[in-house]
């Protein structure tokens, strides 16, 4: 399905977080804006939903602290009992203590990779994917909002060029999608 | 706007003061015979006495601390931490007294290397006699008194000074004053908790006790701050006051307590893996005869903050945050009273009406006192310079 975008490019976050607000008023749904760093508040602005990067962090944290909890019971009591300093590892919740900081060592480990690598996978931008900004000055000094014509069927290409007009802009670019 | 003291807060603390008062008696009535009797009833007021004066010295250290880090956000709820702080002067007191008598009855079983003959028969305290002796003790104790007291005054004063006059020039005074504070705090601490707890067990030493105590002192604070907000917050006050603060002393609290949690864990592994004789009877006599005690403790102050508070929505909920908060509360008080009254009484410590009724007694005492405070001057600091910043606070 061929689909039309537009790049509104602003040189200021304030002034992007003003128009962006002027355009959902008008019911406009803007999909993305690309920043050189988090602009403070525009998610709700742009109705982006809370993260659920938590609940994965938290998801990840169990699955390490059970990985820890049974490989260490495996390898220090069942496999081979070792006697550390005088503590002769015949139960696992004798010597609890001693494996705690592993046990918390290795959830934190995985909730911070797993979290990592989720959002990179996410957001799509595992090393060596293709940049997604449309403009590399977003890396720099620019601001970019995009808007998808498909996602926007009450408005015409017109209208909203009419709206942009009005509400002004840096730069417009328009681009086709096959 | 200016703050009011209700009737009803009012009944509840003179309520809890006269409940707790109660309580006092009938535990004296009960135990004077007991030879016990002495030392449980100093260490029983020892136990609120401390808990309560720690109470205003977190919230004076929180706010140097918010001072020498030139905070932001705390803006709209400076005065509930300069309240709270306030309850210092109350607290010393109360303190202090308990110390004198203590040091008046030779240390009461309660310090017992205040004792003469302890001392003649005991080498360990003799080695130690060169700090642990009671005219070193008390200048130390005034000396601690003296700079909580300074310091509080100095900043409650250019608070309210800069109400009048604005500027940056107190801020400034204050930034430097926060970091001295800090500076002093760091030492004082440490020696304060050995000097009025860790002594108690005098053979016994841990070097991590003095930061031990402070973090359990922090956390406490910390879930006095939120409900003191929250419960102004019910009456209609501090209209700046948002989520995101709520949810900024929450996120203290939860904070707090995992560092708490870490310094209790450190303690008991270190101590329980090296197994050293000398240092592990404090854990022996603990574990032996307060099990569930000093482990339900040790749950109730990590496993329900880690657990409930996780959440972002769950540090945003009043309701979730009043119980988890008095859940850490008591927690932090059974931690206190095993601290002392285990080191005091040994296996015959138990928790009766003495110890609970003076523990409400100084809560009564705790929230007038805090009350009065807030009333002193306008709930929301007319010049600071960040009231702007914490004004539009979100997170």
């Amino acid at each position: 399905m061929s689909d039309k975008v537009l790049y509104v490019m602003y040189d200021d976050d304030e002034v992007l977080k003003n128009s962006a607000k002027q355009l959902v008023a008008k019911g406009v749904k803007i999909s993305e804006v690309f920043s050189p760093f988090p602009i403070h508040g525009i998610d709700p602005i742009i109705g982006v939903k809370n993260t659920r990067l938590g609940i994965m962090a938290f998801l990840y944290g169990l699955t390490g602290l059970t990985l820890a909890t049974v490989g260490m019971r495996f390898f220090m009591i069942v496999d081979w009992p070792m006697n550390i300093g005088g503590k002769p590892n015949f139960s696992y919740l004798e010597n609890m203590l001693a494996f705690v900081p592993i046990t918390f060592e290795f959830t934190v480990m995985c909730a911070a990779h797993g979290m990592a690598i989720t959002y990179l996978l996410r957001n799509k931008t595992l090393p060596g994917m293709p940049a997604q900004n449309p403009d590399p000055r977003t890396t720099d000094d620019k601001f970019v909002m995009e808007i998808r014509l498909s996602e926007n069927h009450k408005v015409t290409e017109a209208e909203l060029d009419g709206m942009l007009q009005e509400i002004g802009y840096l730069e417009l670019d328009k681009k086709e999608i096959k | 706007m200016e703050f009011q003291i209700t009737k009803k807060a009012k009944n509840v603390a003179f309520g809890l003061m006269g409940f707790g008062a109660l309580l006092t008696i009938i535990g004296v009535a009960l135990t004077a015979s007991d030879h016990h009797f002495l030392t449980r009833f100093l260490a029983s007021g020892l136990i609120s006495g401390f808990f309560f004066f720690a109470l205003g010295l977190g919230a004076l250290f929180f706010l140097s601390l918010k001072y020498a880090t030139e905070t932001g956000w705390y803006a709209a709820v400076k005065r509930v931490i300069e309240a709270v702080a306030g309850f210092l002067p109350v607290g010393m007191i109360v303190l202090g007294v308990v110390l004198l008598v203590i040091t008046l009855a030779d240390g009461a079983h309660i310090y017992s290397w205040m004792d003469p003959e302890v001392k003649a028969h005991d080498e360990v305290v003799r080695h130690k006699a060169a700090y642990l002796n009671p005219i070193f003790f008390w200048i130390r104790t005034l000396v601690y008194f003296t700079t909580y007291y300074l310091f509080y005054r100095g900043f409650r004063n250019r608070s309210l000074e800069e109400d009048k006059v604005g500027g940056t020039e107190i801020h400034f005074k204050n930034y430097r004053r926060g970091a001295h504070f800090l500076i002093f705090f760091a030492v004082f601490s440490s020696t304060s908790a050995w000097d009025w707890i860790m002594s108690i067990d005098v053979h016994w030493f841990s070097t991590l006790f003095g930061w031990y105590t402070f973090a359990g002192m922090w956390c406490s604070t910390m879930v006095v701050l939120v409900l003191t907000t929250l419960y102004l917050k019910t009456l209609g006050y501090l209209p700046n006051v948002n989520d995101s603060h709520i949810h900024d002393l929450g996120k203290w609290t939860f904070a707090t307590s995992f560092l708490w949690s870490y310094m209790w864990f450190s303690q008991f592994m270190l101590i329980w893996y090296a197994n050293i004789g000398e240092e592990v009877v404090y854990f022996q006599l603990r574990i032996a005869e307060f099990k569930y005690l000093y482990f339900g403790m040790f749950i109730i102050n990590f496993a329900f903050p880690m657990l409930i508070l996780m959440s972002r929505d769950a540090k945003r909920n009043a309701g979730i945050l009043v119980f988890v908060g008095l859940m850490i509360l008591t927690g932090h008080w059974l931690d206190v009273y095993i601290m002392i009254s285990a080191g005091a009484l040994g296996a015959n410590a138990t928790i009766g009406a003495l110890e609970i009724g003076m523990a409400l007694l100084m809560a009564g005492v705790f929230i007038f006192v805090v009350l009065r405070n807030l009333t002193k001057a306008p709930l929301t600091p007319v010049n600071h310079p960040f009231l702007d910043e914490s004004n539009h606070h979100e997170i």
